[in-house]
């Protein structure tokens, strides 16, 4: 193990002075015992880690692919009603080669990055100012959880109204979408933060605004980016749901395209849209679990390419030996909590827009 | 706040600490009054309850006294809990530089400083490693290099040792003595662990329980270095202990 030399080496360069009643050397036992104590972490060749991490999702997909095929060999609907995954597969790839299918999907994508990012400013804005007050907790704590749990989809008729089938309509919705959350995951991540970090942050001289800086803001991260991806989640579903009912004229979109194809009985093409939107939104929580797997190694939170639950389990002898994980880095850190999701919201957008169309 | 340094490191004066309000109002310290002398060795013993705890925040400016004064006669105080309480996002180089950045030390300055404590508390060359890939022993070893980041003339340590096993703690036993040796540090030490109180205090405050009063003081005329399982140590720390269960006692009823 690379880890343990590595530090016993550095331990043994060390001068010696003796135990007076014993004649032993008090630091080569403490070295000793640093040697042994050390936890050490097994790592597996990124090869076989990447080889771990891609063979359930190819197949995952290879099985859900199948049982597609599966469904049209049985006859249960005429193949131009459902296609198989071969012909919208194909479509796809075809559309690929395409301006229109870039200058759509780039619409859509400055569309949802424009929403988040001011989503992002007022949710974090909005959590940091509830989590520090007491009286603004109380005045909007719970209408903030409300918001979340609304449908975006009900927000459109208002929003047209207010803004017509403009930029600034779809806009409107998807900040009102993913900024609750993005607010949760902040006043949560503060209101998890331990106490004892707080304490030692004051032990340390910190105070107003430098503790938020050295302790509060990082101790919060992890809810925080949670509340981000979830965030995420909101502003793609909201941005979806509006792009089929919004549609600006001379403004292309991915939404527009779908809504174009159901309008001409197009099931291929309509089925090439959604994998589009499905491949955005996988590649967008790739990012977001990266990030995330990042920071849970680096609190120790996780050994490497497996959850803390199952490193705790031994499972296949991996994770930390001799009470590697920190009590105090576990609780704090493990503690991300898990906020209201709206149970239908999803399924209620899609439904809604199909009907409305 | 006075730059003049006397030989009285901590003044407590008559301090009462109480939390809560009305029926539910609960009394941790009562009229307390202790002088904690300059580079002295000061244990406080007790059992559950004693608000040993309590004290020692106060002493650090954690908290503020209900009733009486604590002065610390311009000093400054670093803290060192039981957990060691490292931020888990940060190495142990980083642990121990956030006081320095609080202070708005430069960089470079910073650097060598961090150096310099890791290797007082022989973890020299592991900057670098962050708080899970140490052990525990380790751990509190970077929390007290924290600690002394505070440039801190009284060091207040709650039971920093008592998560540790046996020979871990014994070993960090000496390496502490040594350091406030080195240092000339007013060292505050809170534990229930009588044996571990003679083993390193110079003098030894026992207090009460519910709420916590100074029950008795004992000097600890055994000379260092000491060992935990001597005989000078074991006996004063049975007379100690009887007194200790006394005390303990008197809540039975």
């Amino acid at each position: 193990m690379a880890t343990e030399s590595g530090i016993s080496t550095q331990l043994r360069g060390r001068s010696t002075d003796l135990d007076p009643e014993t004649g032993l050397a008090v630091d080569a036992a403490l070295a000793g015992l640093d040697a042994l104590d050390i936890p050490t972490v097994q790592r597996r060749p990124l090869a076989a880690r990447a080889w771990a991490a891609t063979w359930p999702k190819i197949g995952a997909l290879a099985l859900f692919l199948l049982l597609w095929q599966v469904v049209v060999w049985s006859g249960w609907k005429p193949t131009y009603v459902l296609p198989g995954p071969g012909k919208a597969l194909s479509e796809f790839g075809s559309r690929l080669g395409t301006n229109h299918f870039w200058d759509a999907l780039a619409r859509t994508l400055v569309r949802a990055l424009e929403g988040y990012a001011l989503a992002v400013v007022i949710g974090v804005v909005v959590g940091v100012a509830v989590s520090r007050s007491a009286v603004l907790r109380t005045a909007v704590g719970s209408f903030i959880t409300a918001l979340q749990t609304m449908p975006s989809i009900v927000w459109f008729p208002l929003a047209i109204l207010l803004f017509k089938l403009s930029e600034s309509a779809i806009l409107f919705v998807v900040v009102l979408g993913a900024a609750p959350s993005v607010a949760n995951g902040v006043i949560y991540g503060v209101d998890y933060v331990p106490p004892l970090l707080v304490r030692v942050g004051r032990s340390m001289g910190a105070r107003g605004f430098s503790l938020y800086r050295y302790v509060v803001a990082p101790a919060a991260l992890p809810s925080v980016l949670a509340g981000l991806k979830q965030g995420w989640a909101f502003c793609w579903r909201s941005l979806m749901a509006g792009e089929l009912l919004v549609i600006v004229p001379g403004h292309p979109s991915v939404g527009a395209d779908l809504q174009n194809s159901r309008e001409l009985l197009d099931t291929v093409g309509v089925m090439a849209s959604m994998i589009t939107i499905f491949v955005v939104g996988v590649l967008v929580d790739t990012a977001f679990n990266i990030a995330d797997q990042r920071m849970r190694v680096r609190r120790g939170l996780v050994a490497e390419g497996t959850s803390a639950v199952r490193a705790a389990r031994g499972g296949r002898g991996r994770g930390m030996a001799g009470g590697g994980v920190d009590p105090v880095g576990g609780s704090g850190d493990g503690t991300v909590p898990h906020q209201p999701v709206d149970g239908g919201a999803g399924g209620a957008d899609g439904g809604h827009a199909g009907g409305a169309g | 706040m006075t730059a003049v340094r006397s030989d009285t490191a901590v003044r407590i004066d008559g301090v009462s600490r109480f939390f809560g309000a009305g029926a539910a109002r609960v009394q941790a310290l009562d009229n307390v009054s202790l002088d904690v002398r300059s580079g002295e060795f000061l244990c406080l013993l007790g059992a559950s309850g004693c608000g040993k705890s309590t004290l020692l925040g106060l002493i650090a400016g954690l908290d503020a006294p209900s009733a009486g004064t604590v002065d610390t006669t311009g000093r400054r105080a670093g803290m060192m809990f039981q957990d060691s309480a490292l931020l888990p996002w940060l190495t142990a180089g980083g642990n121990i530089e956030v006081p320095l950045r609080l202070r708005g030390i430069r960089r470079g300055e910073r650097r060598e400083r961090v150096e310099r404590l890791l290797a007082m508390v022989r973890l020299a060359g592991l900057a670098d490693k962050r708080p899970h890939e140490l052990s525990g022993g380790m751990r509190q070893r970077v929390s007290l290099a924290r600690a002394f980041a505070q440039e801190a003339d009284i060091l207040c340590m709650d039971e920093p040792f008592g998560a540790l096993d046996a020979m871990t703690r014994d070993l960090l036993h000496d390496e502490l003595e040594r350091i406030w040796r080195e240092t000339g540090v007013t060292v505050i030490f809170v534990t229930h662990d009588v044996r571990e109180a003679v083993r390193l205090g110079d003098r030894i405050v026992l207090l009460s329980s519910r709420p916590g009063r100074v029950a008795e003081i004992f000097d600890v005329d055994i000379e260092r270095p000491r060992r935990i399982d001597s005989a000078r140590v074991a006996e004063l720390a049975t007379t100690v202990t009887t007194r200790l269960r006394e005390e303990v006692g008197r809540h039975g009823h």
